[in-house]
């Protein structure tokens, strides 16, 4: 199980702040189509993936406990 | 020298960089990083807008992914220290519902030297609106919405923010 998090416009976009992915592994390419597909959550949104609350490219895998956290560009300070 | 600044940096680490839905301090913050072998204080306050473009701010609502804000902003920190040798540094931001002219964030840096100062602070508000996981909603008499991308509508082609990003 992979818990998703969601946050600002994407939080209401997918109308939950949380989800799971009942899946082992996955790549966070995968994870973006999962949401484009799931979520309707894709370029446009021009999210970026952090996992255990890192920064992660599209080749990063992701196993079952990590927490993938979908960030909208960022407008702190 | 360095290891006297970084030890006691990591002994108040974790007050350094704090996100909190409590009002923020200049005074306190600032004081943090006060240090006997610094000359150069220096501290940045972020408060909300009332006007952007004409539009009129009735209040600001912040939401930060919390862990990851403070890991973030401890990874400024520790970004400056890495460039300007013995700069403390210490950034505060507050979440929630906030009224116009309240402070949204605090950056306080010190120095050696001041030139550095105004560098090291310029630099920790750059990379908080690049990289920090905290995201402001604007209220309007006439509506809302969730403001992204400060800068400017930067492409990251790794698909996420890299250092050298940062002017």
């Amino acid at each position: 199980m992979i818990k998703v998090l969601f946050f600002a416009h994407v939080k209401e976009k997918a109308g939950v702040y949380e989800a799971s992915i009942d899946q082992n592994l996955m790549t966070v390419a995968q994870i973006r189509a999962y949401l484009k597909t799931t979520y309707e959550i894709g370029e446009s949104d021009r999210v970026m993936i952090a996992v255990n609350e890192m920064y992660a490219d599209d080749r990063r895998e992701v196993r079952s406990g990590d927490v993938v956290a979908v960030i909208p560009p960022v407008s702190g300070g | 020298m360095q290891n006297i600044v970084d030890r006691e940096q990591k002994v108040n680490n974790f007050n350094l960089f704090r996100v909190t839905t409590e009002p923020l301090s200049m005074e306190q913050i600032t004081k943090q990083v006060i240090h006997a072998n610094n000359g150069a204080v220096l501290t940045f306050l972020g408060t909300v807008r009332e006007l952007t473009h004409g539009r009129r701010t009735h209040y600001l609502e912040y939401e930060a992914y919390v862990a990851m804000a403070e890991n973030s902003l401890r990874q400024i920190g520790e970004e400056i220290a890495d460039r300007w040798p013995n700069t403390i540094t210490a950034i505060h931001h507050r979440i929630g519902r906030l009224e116009i002219s309240d402070i949204a964030v605090v950056i306080a840096v010190s120095t050696p030297h001041r030139a550095d100062a105004y560098e090291a602070n310029r630099y920790a508000i750059e990379r908080i609106k690049q990289i920090v996981p905290i995201w402001k909603k604007e209220h309007w008499d006439d509506g809302s919405s969730w403001i992204g991308d400060q800068l400017g509508q930067i492409a990251y082609p790794t698909g996420k923010p890299e250092q050298g990003d940062c002017k």
